[in-house]
C-alpha cells in the first residue's frame, strides 16, 4: 500500500456485440507519490482498458477488485469527480469535438476542475496568457488554441494538445496511453519534456507504451509488464532495454509456468 | 448578458422616449367579441383608421381564408384550434396574471436566474401584475437589459438622419401609404396559405422598415426591436424593404422566455431586397413551450419569406428556435435577381413534448442564384423535430447552386428527429448538393469532456453548442452568447 | 379540422365496371377502399411528383386470353432471352398478366404455384393504404408464387412479364416469393411489352432467417405503356434482401418498394438507376422500415434524364424506437442532360431511436465540365466525351448489382436502348 494509487485484484469486462468479454483479470499495481511507472505489454493485453477503467469509462464493468486513489474509492466516483481529484488521462486517440473552440474547452475544463478543488476560476485573459505560455513550451502554434478541439489536427498535434491539457489541469496523477504513438523523434522529445516538467514529489504518472524510446526521455521508476489482463512482471528502468531486445516471450513463458 | 444599467434617471428618460416614439401598441383596451367575421375586420380597420384599400385587402384575405383548410402535411399534431373562439382585437388585454413572484412557476424563475435577468425584470417577463402607478416603468425593465441607455435615445435620430424608416406598421400605413401599398403582400400574398391569409385579415401590430438607396442602416435594428417586442400580439406583420445597394440587419425575439396569454401566433414577415441590397434577419424564438407534460405552450405558425428582386441581392435568415409548443415555420427566399443569394441557418431545439416542423424554401428563378442551408436539429425528451426544406430550380436558373447540410442530434430514446428535403431541378446547369446525418451525442465525446472535469450536463451543453456552431456564428455577437446559454437551458433535464 | 370527403371515384373511370364485379371478400374490401380513395393525385404527399392523369385518357379493358405466339417469341429474342446464356435459365413467362406455359421453364428445387389457382393474397401488402395495391387486389388474375425450401440455393429464376396488345388493357399480376431459413435465390424480374397497357404488379417477398434474395428488376415497358409496380419485402433476422431496379422503358413508371427489417442483423439494399428520355416519367419510391435493432440499409439511386424526361426519387428511411444501432445510408444522384429534363427528389429520414447512424446525400447537376475538358484535352471529341461520362455514371450504379448474370443483362439492355458511341478510348 502506497497511500497514493493502489490497484488490487481489479477485474473488468466489456460487452462486445452481445458477448461479455473479460479483459482485466486481477490487476495488482501500486504507484507511490512522485513516481513515474510504465506499463508495457503485447497488443490486447488490457493496457488501454486499465487506463479507461481508472478514468471511469462506463462501457467497462468492474467485476472484482478495488482502486484507492489518495484514500478515496476511485471506482465510486464519476469521471469528472476523478478529474477533479487529480486524475488525468491522455487519450490514445484524442476525441474530436466539432464546433468546440479549443481555448474555450480548455478554460471550461480548467475552471470546472478549479471550482471542484475550491480554487478561484480563471478569467479569460488570465487563462489565455497561461494557455499561450504552456502552448509555447510544447512548441504549439497559438493558432491551435483557436481551432476546434482536435478537429483536423495531425496525430502529433493531437498528442501535444493532450499534454497541453495535462499541463493546464495540473493533475496529481496522469495516465499517458500510448502518447508516443505516431510521433516523430522531435515531437516525442517535446512531449516527454512536457511530462518531465510536471515531475515533482506530488505528481505521479502511469505511462503506457510499446516502445523503449519514450522511456529514454521519460525515465520511469518502475516498469510493469502486462499480459492477458494481469501484471506478470515488474522491474526497474533497465527492463525496457531487455524487452526491446527480447520481446515479451520470456515473461509470458514464466507467467505460464507460474 | 450585457451589463445592466438601471439608474432611475435613465429609466425614466427611456420610459418617456419609448412612448414618445409611439412604438408601443396604441390601440384601446376595449375588447371585440370573440369570433371572426367581416365585421371584426371592419372594426379592426376602423380602429386603426385605415384607408379603404387596406380594408379591401383584409377582406379579400378573409374571404380567401374562409375557403382554405389548415395545412396537415407538417409532422405536428395538436387539438383543433377553434378560430371562432379567439379575440381578434384587443390582444393586449390580459387575463389576471400572478400578483407577485411567489405565484410564478419556480421553474420559470430558475431559468431567468440562469440567464442573469434581474429580479424586477423577471416579474415583468413573467407577467406579474404591477400596481397602477408603476405601469409606466414597465418597458424600462426590459430596456435595462442593454449596455447603454444612450444608444436607445439617440437611436431614432440616427436612423432619421440616415433616411431609414423604422416604425410600427400601422404608423407606416398612415405616414408612408404608397410604400406600404406597393410592397404589402407582394412577397406573401394575402391568400398564400391558411395562416398567412388569417394574418392578412386581422393583423394589428408589427414593424415596417425601409432603407433607401445606397444606405447601410447605421445600426442593428435588434436592440430597438427588443425593447418594443413586449406586446407583439398574435398576428404580427413585418415588412422590410431595402432599396438598391442598401443593407440592414434585423433581429427579433428575446432569449428570455416570455409569458403570453395568446396561444396562437401567426405572424407574417415579408422582406424585399432590390439590386445589390442585403438583409440579414435573425430570430431567437423562445416562446413558452408548455410544461413537461405538454400542457400549454404557444402555437407558432409563421410565414416568413424574402424576395431577392434585384441582381446580386442577398437575404440571410438565421434562427434559433427553442420555444413554443408547436413550431411551423419556413423562412424562405425567392431568388429572382440574377446572382442573388439566399441563406438559411437554423438551430431548432425541442425538449419535453415540443413539436417543431421547420425549414426553408429556396426558389431559384434567376441565373447564377445561390443558396446555402445549414440546419441543426436537436431533439430531447419526448419531442419531435422535423427539418423540411425545398430547393427548387426553375428552367431559367442556369448556373444556380445550392448546398444543404442538415444534421440531427437525438438525446434520449423517446424523441424523434426527421429530415424531409424536397429537391426539384428543372435546369441542367444547376448544381444541388444535399447532405444529412442523424446521430446521438457520441459516448466518446461525453467521456472525453468528463475526463477533463466537466459535468455531464456541461459536457452535453458544450458538445451541442459545438454542433450548432456553424449557425450560432451567424448571429450578431452579443446574441450568440445568449443563444448558447439558451441552448443549454432548453436541454436541461434531458440527460442523466 | 374537418376532412372534406370527396368522391374520387371518377379517377377509376378507365376500369369501368371491372371493379364492381368482384365477390371475394378481400377483393370487395379492396374495391371499397379504392372507391373511397380513388387513384391518388398530386395532392397526396406520396404522389406529389407523379401524376396518374396519363391513365385517365383511355378505358383499360381486361386483356383477352389469346396472344400472338410469334410476337411473343420475337420479344423474347429482342430481350436476349431466347438465345445465349440467359436462354438456359429457368423462367416463368407471363403474357398480359397470365402465365404462358409454352414459353416457360419451371425451376427445380422451388415450389411453384399460381395465383390463378390458389387465389391467396398474402399479408404484407396494404390495399387500404396504397391505392395501386388495392387496384391490383381487386383485379389480380394470375401470378407466380415461389417458395424456396430451407437451406436451398436455387440460383437464378427469371420472372418475365410481357405486354402484347392492340387495344388498351390493364393487367395486375400478383406474385409472391418466400425464402425459408437459409435459402437463397437470384430473382430477375423483366417487365417489357408492346402497345398501350397498364402493368400493375404486386410482389410480396418474405426472406427468412439467414436467407438471401437478390432481386433485380429490369423495366423496359413499351413506349405507350405504364408500369406501376409495388413490392413488399419482409426480412427476418440475418436475412438479406438486395434489390436493384433498372428503369428504361414506359411512358410512365413507378417502382414502389416497401422493405421491412423485422429482426436483428437483417440487411436491405434498395438500389436503382433510371435512364429516361423523350417525355418519359420514371419514379422510384421506397420506404425502408427499421423495425428491429442492429439492421443495415443501403440505398443508392441514380437518374440520367434527357429530353423532356422527368425522374422522381422518393426514399424514406423509417427507424422505429426499438431499432437501436441502426445503420442507414442513402445516396441519390441525378444527371440532367437537357434543358427540359427534370428531377424531383425527396430523400427522407424519420427517426425515433437515438443510437443510430443514418445519413443521406443528394446531388443534382449536369456533366462535370472539368472532366469533359480533361477528356477533350486528351483528344476525345465532345460528344464522345459526354457519352463516356454518362456511361461511367450509370456503370457506377450498375456495379451495385452483385450477380454477374443480372449485371450483364442490365448492361446489355441499357446498351440496347442507348447505343454507345464513345468507347474508342
Amino acid at each position: 500500500m502506497t497511500q497514493f494509487l493502489d490497484i488490487s485484484g481489479l477485474c473488468a469486462r466489456i460487452d462486445a456485440d452481445g458477448q461479455e468479454k473479460e479483459i482485466l483479470k486481477g490487476v495488482d499495481l501500486s504507484i507511490p507519490p512522485g513516481e513515474v511507472h510504465a506499463i508495457m505489454g503485447p497488443n490486447g493485453s488490457g493496457k488501454s482498458t486499465l487506463a479507461y477503467v481508472l478514468a471511469g469509462r462506463e462501457d467497462y464493468e468492474v467485476t472484482a477488485g478495488s482502486v484507492t486513489f489518495q484514500g478515496q474509492n476511485l471506482l465510486d466516483m464519476e469521471p469528472e469527480e476523478r478529474a477533479a481529484a487529480g486524475l488525468f488521462l491522455a487519450f490514445q486517440s484524442p476525441i474530436e469535438l466539432p464546433g468546440v473552440n479549443n481555448a474555450n474547452f480548455l478554460r471550461t475544463a480548467v475552471n470546472a476542475v478549479r471550482r471542484a478543488r475550491g480554487q478561484d476560476e480563471l478569467d479569460a485573459v488570465a487563462f489565455l496568457k497561461t494557455a499561450r505560455a504552456a502552448a509555447k513550451e510544447l512548441s504549439m502554434s497559438p493558432e491551435m488554441l483557436k481551432r476546434n478541439v482536435n478537429v483536423g489536427f495531425s496525430g502529433g498535434e493531437k498528442k501535444r494538445n493532450e499534454v497541453l491539457q495535462m499541463t493546464l489541469l495540473q493533475p496529481s496523477f496522469a495516465i499517458l496511453d500510448e502518447t508516443d504513438s505516431g510521433l516523430d523523434v522531435d515531437a516525442l522529445r517535446i512531449v516527454a519534456e512536457g511530462v518531465n516538467r510536471l515531475r515533482s514529489p506530488t505528481f505521479s504518472a502511469l505511462v503506457i507504451t510499446h516502445h523503449q524510446r519514450l522511456l529514454d526521455y521519460l525515465v520511469p521508476d518502475r516498469i510493469h509488464v502486462v499480459a492477458k489482463g494481469r501484471v506478470i512482471h515488474s522491474g526497474g528502468p533497465e527492463l525496457a532495454q531487455q524487452i526491446d531486445r527480447e520481446g515479451y516471450t520470456r515473461f509470458l513463458a514464466e507467467a505460464e509456468a507460474a | 448578458m450585457p451589463a445592466v444599467t438601471e439608474t432611475r434617471e435613465a429609466v425614466e428618460q427611456l420610459g418617456q422616449s419609448s412612448y414618445k416614439w409611439g412604438f408601443e401598441t396604441e390601440i384601446d383596451m376595449d375588447l371585440a367579441p370573440k369570433g371572426l367575421t367581416e365585421d371584426t375586420i371592419r372594426l379592426i380597420s376602423a380602429k386603426k383608421e385605415e384607408p379603404e384599400w387596406l380594408l379591401d385587402w383584409r377582406l379579400a384575405a378573409f374571404r380567401a381564408w374562409q375557403g382554405m383548410k389548415e395545412p396537415t402535411w407538417a409532422k405536428v399534431s395538436y387539438p383543433p384550434v377553434d378560430f371562432q373562439d379567439l379575440h381578434y382585437y384587443a390582444a393586449p388585454k390580459k387575463k389576471p396574471g400572478p400578483k407577485s413572484l411567489d405565484e410564478v412557476d419556480p421553474e420559470l424563475l430558475r431559468t431567468y436566474e440562469k440567464l442573469g435577468i434581474p429580479l424586477h425584470e423577471q416579474a415583468m417577463l413573467a407577467g406579474v401584475e404591477v400596481p397602477e402607478g408603476e405601469q409606466a416603468r414597465l418597458p424600462v425593465a426590459v430596456d435595462a437589459v442593454f449596455d447603454s441607455v444612450s444608444v436607445v435615445t439617440t437611436f431614432r435620430k440616427t436612423l432619421e438622419e440616415a433616411g431609414v424608416i423604422f416604425c410600427p406598421i400601422s404608423e407606416a400605413v398612415r405616414e408612408h401609404p404608397d410604400l406600404v401599398r406597393q410592397y404589402l403582400g407582394s412577397v406573401v400574398p394575402a391568400g398564400d396559405n391558411f395562416y398567412a391569409a388569417l394574418n392578412s385579415a386581422v393583423f394589428t401590430d408589427g414593424s415596417f422598415v425601409f432603407v433607401p438607396k445606397g444606405v447601410r442602416c447605421p445600426m442593428e435594428l435588434s436592440t430597438y426591436f427588443r425593447i418594443n417586442a413586449r406586446n407583439t400580439g398574435q398576428f404580427e406583420r413585418t415588412l422590410i424593404v431595402v432599396e438598391d445597394g442598401a443593407s440592414v440587419s434585423y433581429l427579433e425575439g428575446c432569449t428570455a422566455p416570455m409569458r403570453d396569454e395568446n396561444q396562437l401566433h401567426a405572424a407574417v414577415v415579408e422582406l424585399v431586397a432590390m439590386e445589390d441590397a442585403s438583409i440579414k434577419y435573425s430570430t431567437v424564438q423562445n416562446w413558452y413551450p408548455g410544461d413537461e407534460n405538454g400542457r400549454g405552450g404557444i402555437y407558432n405558425f409563421v410565414t416568413k419569406r424574402g424576395a431577392c428582386r434585384g441582381a446580386r441581392s442577398r437575404i440571410s435568415w438565421t434562427q434559433v428556435e427553442t420555444g413554443s409548443a408547436i413550431t411551423w415555420k419556413y423562412p424562405s427566399c425567392i431568388l429572382q435577381g440574377e446572382g442573388s443569394v439566399g441563406e438559411f441557418y437554423s438551430v431548432a431545439v425541442t425538449n419535453n413534448c415540443q413539436q417543431a416542423d421547420t425549414g426553408t424554401k429556396m426558389i431559384h428563378i434567376g441565373r447564377n442564384t445561390r443558396s446555402t442551408i445549414i440546419a441543426k436539429t436537436i431533439s430531447a425528451g419526448r419531442s419531435d423535430s422535423t427539418y423540411r426544406g425545398l430547393v427548387r430550380v426553375l428552367p431559367k436558373a442556369s448556373g444556380a447552386r445550392n448546398f444543404t447540410q442538415c444534421d440531427s442530434l437525438l438525446i434520449g430514446d423517446q424523441c424523434g428527429a426527421h429530415t424531409v428535403p424536397y429537391i426539384e431541378s428543372r435546369n441542367m446547369g444547376a448544381r444541388i448538393e444535399h447532405e444529412a446525418t442523424t446521430s446521438k451525442i457520441s459516448e466518446d465525446q461525453l467521456f472525453y469532456c468528463r475526463q477533463r472535469g466537466l459535468s455531464e450536463e456541461d459536457a452535453v451543453g458544450l458538445i451541442v453548442n459545438g454542433f450548432c456552431r456553424d449557425v450560432l456564428k451567424e448571429l450578431p455577437m452579443e446574441f450568440a452568447v445568449e443563444a448558447q446559454k439558451l441552448l443549454q437551458i432548453s436541454l436541461e433535464g434531458s440527460v442523466g | 379540422m374537418s376532412a372534406i370527403t370527396q368522391d374520387r371515384s371518377e379517377t377509376l373511370a378507365p376500369f369501368g365496371t371491372r371493379l364492381d364485379r368482384v365477390t371475394d371478400p378481400v377483393r370487395k374490401a379492396a374495391a371499397g377502399a379504392l372507391h373511397r380513395s380513388g387513384l391518388p393525385d398530386r395532392r397526396v404527399e406520396e404522389w406529389r411528383y407523379t401524376s396518374l392523369r396519363f391513365l385517365n385518357e383511355t378505358p383499360l379493358a381486361a386483356p383477352g386470353d389469346l396472344y400472338d405466339a410469334g410476337k411473343i417469341q420475337a420479344q423474347l429474342e429482342e430481350l436476349g432471352l431466347a438465345a445465349g446464356p440467359l436462354a438456359d435459365l429457368p423462367r416463368l413467362v407471363f403474357v398480359n398478366g397470365r402465365y404462358a406455359a409454352p414459353f416457360s421453364v419451371l425451376p427445380s428445387g422451388v415450389e411453384v404455384s399460381f395465383f390463378a389457382k390458389a387465389q391467396t393474397f398474402g399479408t404484407l401488402s396494404s390495399p387500404d393504404r396504397d391505392p395501386l395495391t388495392a387496384l391490383n387486389t381487386v383485379l389480380a388474375e394470375d401470378g407466380a408464387q415461389l417458395q424456396v425450401p430451407a437451406g436451398k440455393n436455387v440460383g437464378h429464376v427469371l420472372l418475365v412479364s410481357l405486354g402484347q396488345t392492340d387495344e388498351a388493357v390493364s393487367f395486375h399480376p400478383r406474385h409472391a416469393v418466400t425464402l425459408e431459413e437459409g435459402a437463397s435465390l437470384v430473382l430477375i424480374s423483366i417487365q417489357a411489352g408492346r402497345g398501350r397497357y397498364l402493368h400493375n404488379p404486386v410482389l410480396e417477398v418474405r426472406v427468412g432467417e439467414h436467407a438471401s434474395l437478390k432481386h433485380i428488376t429490369l423495366q423496359k415497358e413499351g413506349e405507350a405503356a405504364a408500369c406501376l409496380a409495388t413490392t413488399y419485402a419482409d426480412v427476418a433476422g440475418r436475412g438479406t434482401y438486395d434489390s436493384f431496379v433498372l428503369g428504361i422503358g414506359g411512358a410512365l413508371s413507378r417502382q414502389e418498394i416497401h422493405a421491412r427489417l423485422s429482426a436483428p442483423h437483417a440487411t436491405v439494399h434498395v438500389n436503382g438507376a433510371q435512364r429516361l428520355a423523350a417525355r418519359q416519367i420514371g419514379d422510384i419510391t421506397s420506404v425502408v422500415t427499421h423495425a428491429a435493432p442492429d439492421c443495415i440499409s443501403r440505398q443508392t439511386v441514380r437518374n440520367v434524364l434527357d429530353g423532356h424526361a422527368r425522374g422522381v426519387f422518393q426514399g424514406k428511411v423509417y427507424v422505429d424506437r426499438v431499432a437501436q444501432k441502426t445503420d442507414g445510408y442513402q445516396m441519390n444522384q441525378a444527371l440532367l442532360l437537357s434543358e427540359t429534363a427534370e428531377i424531383d427528389a425527396k430523400p427522407e429520414l424519420e427517426i425515433y431511436a437515438d443510437d443510430v447512424k443514418c445519413s443521406h446525400g443528394a446531388t443534382v447537376g449536369a456533366l462535370d465540365e472539368d472532366q469533359l475538358f480533361y477528356l477533350r484535352s486528351r483528344g476525345v471529341p465532345d460528344a464522345e466525351a459526354r457519352q463516356i461520362l454518362i456511361h461511367a455514371f450509370m456503370d457506377e450504379a450498375l456495379a451495385l448489382v452483385e450477380d454477374e448474370t443480372a449485371r450483364a443483362l442490365c448492361v446489355q439492355m441499357l446498351a440496347g436502348a442507348f447505343p454507345v458511341t464513345g468507347e474508342t478510348v
